[in-house]
């Protein structure tokens, strides 16, 4: 909820957006049950493109990017990532799954492995790529994300912004093309919130895809090239930074904005 | 306000924490003596301990060693402490402490069960102590499940070999028809092809072979097994498979796919609403009015069935409250990454979920070993069964302290390391938090 994250310049050399079209969601629905919580979402998301998906709780913005990487599966409509259909193919599940890294609010790492073995495990088993190479990737990105020397630790021992960036380290190694956010920094204490923002600005200025579900408003407005808000399992409103921020149209997005922004 | 200001000048320097503490006194005062609860009830376990040691530890060791029958014993005691009252008389495990191990197994024989205990624990210590133990070993576990019962049961060596060609032939049907057949069609083939291989043809080729190479070691009967040894040699099957069972019963019981799922929970619940000594009785008893006469189905191998089955029905349940207890966000993480399911499975969910019910599954192992006396029921000499006969003897008619005493002592000590060894094992994969 700061408004202010990052006290540096951000490089925008690399943020380019592309015509090639990333992520392409049309006219999907989705119920729990009886529970229609994604209604009629057409979304369409080009590489490059750095979204931020804000809304009140329950609105579905979990499940809509949940949705993307086949954790929950969705009704109607079709989801089109890189160029591949998901349906209930479980190859196409597998391909998009290995392409698409994902982040958690409560990081989901795996206890019982050291920082090391969380990285390398998917590089190993589902890339088949040899261990000391995976190890050469994992440390490379451990380095990134500024926590090589946690390496052989669990991820028990390291605070929760240090888990959130082996998460980010994690889902890097399997060299994804898009990146998805669900309130990574939801479950810090706002002297880690900056240290997470901070390497999520760092994949952004890479020219990474990514679609982050987030409060950190700031984020938004210096990062994100698209802000989208949802509401009630739909998508509301969709703009640019400056003009959601500044000039929101809809009453729904004023008194998010207003509640979010305010006090 | 300002009466409420402060600002401190100074920082506090580290202090020793008070004497009464730490320590010894502090460490009594803590734990024995905290309060005036506690020190009646210190005070008074202390006296029970007293009283019950104070009876126990002279019939133990002010005791007859070297006696032929009970009344020997007695007039002993008489002579030596002018009573038989509160004296062991051990005389009955001296002289018959063979028996009680080794049940009726040919005495010269005794070096081949000698040597599958000693063939066992070396092919556990890779599963146990994984990191301690050369590499190596794993092919001498591997081989163990063929070892041991040729060892112990005798006859040709053709027969295990031909009982391993099956799962030889297993894997490799499946190797073969995967390209070809597809994968179900593979898995298929390698359920039956291993079991049309044991019913039908293992047997004949075994034999063919034999007498041709005839290599082999005197055969034992399986109504010469007993003792303790035979505790041990179910409790060790039992054990061993009942885990491998009771995980893919879990994992079937969560299944989404119907039938699976069914089949698992009807299995389980079956299981777990019998008691375990109606399954013996099946095995030793029912189980001759389905199979065609004349057809030799050992009844230790029906036991060990009986016993494995029933294992597996509360090991399923017990590593199920382990996958329980796994947050979701395991299952996604793994999801996420692009594992499949039976990647997921074995490299993040059953790690953990085995590591969470370490001490259920210990306590079912601990059970089943202890549920092996129930064998005496049906007719076979294990310990208990022994002690009866013992008695039966008019030498030893009337002594019952000693021998459960004894055998007591024996199951003390087995299961006494596996909970000891579940310490350990916790101790080790605990990783913070
Ligand atoms: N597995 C589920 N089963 C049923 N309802 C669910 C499930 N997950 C989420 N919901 C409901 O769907 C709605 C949207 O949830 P979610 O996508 O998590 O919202 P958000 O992330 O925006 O807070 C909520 O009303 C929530 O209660
Ligand atoms: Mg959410």
């Amino acid at each position: 909820m700061s408004e202010l994250m990052t006290d540096r310049e951000i490089d925008r050399s690399k943020m380019h957006v592309s015509d090639n079209v990333a992520i392409e969601i049309t006219n999907m629905n989705k119920w729990y049950g009886s529970f229609h919580v994604l209604r009629d979402i057409n979304l369409t998301v080009n590489e490059g493109e750095r979204i931020v998906i804000a809304g009140p709780s329950g609105s579905g913005k979990s499940t809509l990017i949940r949705c993307i990487n086949r954790l929950e599966e969705h009704q109607q409509g079709s989801i089109v990532v890189d160029g591949t259909e998901l349906t209930s193919d479980l190859k196409n599940i597998d391909k998009i799954r290995s392409e698409v890294g994902m982040c958690f609010q409560h990081f989901n790492l795996f206890p019982h492995l050291t920082i090391l073995e969380n990285c390398t495990l998917a590089p190993i088993w589902v890339r088949k790529t040899p261990r000391k190479e995976a190890e050469e990737t994992a440390m490379h990105f451990l380095e990134k994300v500024k926590i090589p020397e946690q390496a052989d630790k669990y991820p028990g021992q390291l605070s929760g912004g240090q888990q959130q960036r082996v998460a980010i380290a994690r889902s890097l190694c399997m060299r994804p093309r898009i990146m998805l956010f669900d309130e990574p920094t939801s479950a810090l204490d706002p002297e880690m919130i900056k240290e997470v923002l901070d390497t999520m600005i760092e994949l952004a200025e890479e020219g990474m895809t990514m679609l982050c579900v987030t409060h950190e408003m700031g984020f938004a407005r210096q990062v994100a090239n698209r802000v989208i808000f949802m509401d009630a399992g739909q998508i509301v409103e969709q703009n640019e930074p400056e003009e959601f921020f500044n000039n929101p149209k809809s009453d729904r997005t004023k008194l998010f904005l207003s509640q979010i922004l305010g006090h | 306000m300002s009466d409420q200001a402060f600002v401190r000048t100074e920082m506090l320097p580290e202090k020793e924490p008070p004497a009464s503490t730490v320590g010894i006194v502090g460490w009594l005062r803590e734990n024995l003596f905290s309060g005036w609860f506690n020190s009646i009830l210190t005070v008074v376990a202390l006296g029970f301990i007293y009283y019950v040691l104070s009876g126990l530890v002279p019939w133990v060791f002010q005791s007859v060693w070297n006696a032929d029958s009970l009344n020997e014993c007695r007039e002993i005691m008489t002579e030596t402490w002018g009573s038989t009252h509160g004296h062991a008389c051990w005389g009955v495990v001296n002289e018959r402490w063979l028996q009680l191990l080794y049940g009726f197994y040919p005495d010269h024989l005794y070096w081949r069960v000698n040597l599958a205990l000693v063939l066992t624990l070396v092919a556990l210590a890779p599963v146990l102590f994984a990191e301690q133990s050369p590499r190596q070993l794993w092919y001498l576990t591997a081989a163990y499940p063929f070892l041991m019962p040729w060892l112990l049961w005798g006859g040709s060596i053709w027969g295990p070999i031909m009982v391993a060609a099956g799962f030889a032939i297993g894997y490799l049907g499946y190797r073969i028809l995967v390209p070809v057949a597809g994968g179900l069609v593979a898995i298929i083939a390698a359920f039956a092809l291993p079991i049309i291989w044991w019913l039908f043809l293992a047997g004949g080729v075994a034999g063919a072979i034999d007498s041709v190479i005839p290599i082999g070691i005197e055969a034992v009967e399986s109504r010469k097994f007993g003792g303790f040894m035979l505790a041990v040699l179910l409790g060790i099957v039992a054990i061993g498979c009942s885990l491998p069972i009771g995980i893919v019963l879990a994992l079937g019981r969560q299944s989404d796919l119907f039938i699976v799922k069914t089949l698992c929970v009807g299995f389980i619940e079956f299981i777990r609403g019998v008691p375990l000594i109606t399954l013996l009785f099946v095995a030793s008893l029912l189980l001759n009015l389905f199979l065609p006469p004349g057809t030799n189905f050992d009844i230790i191998l029906r036991v060990m069935i009986m016993m494995t089955l029933f294992a597996a029905a509360y090991m399923a349940e017990v590593i199920r409250g382990g996958l329980a207890a796994l947050p979701k966000g395991q299952y996604e993480g793994a999801d996420s990454l692009g594992l499949n399911y039976w990647q997921a499975q074995r490299l993040i969910i059953m790690p953990q979920a085995l590591k969470i019910s370490i001490p259920g599954i210990v306590s079912t192992f601990i059970g089943i070993f202890k549920d092996t006396t129930l064998v005496s029921i049906i007719g076979l000499f294990d310990v208990i069964g022994l002690s009866n006969a013992i008695r039966a003897d008019t030498a030893w008619n009337g002594i019952y302290w000693e021998l459960f005493a004894f055998i007591a002592f024996l199951f003390f000590i087995v299961c006494f390391s596996m909970s000891r060894y579940s310490m350990y094992l916790e101790r080790k994969l605990h990783t913070g938090h």
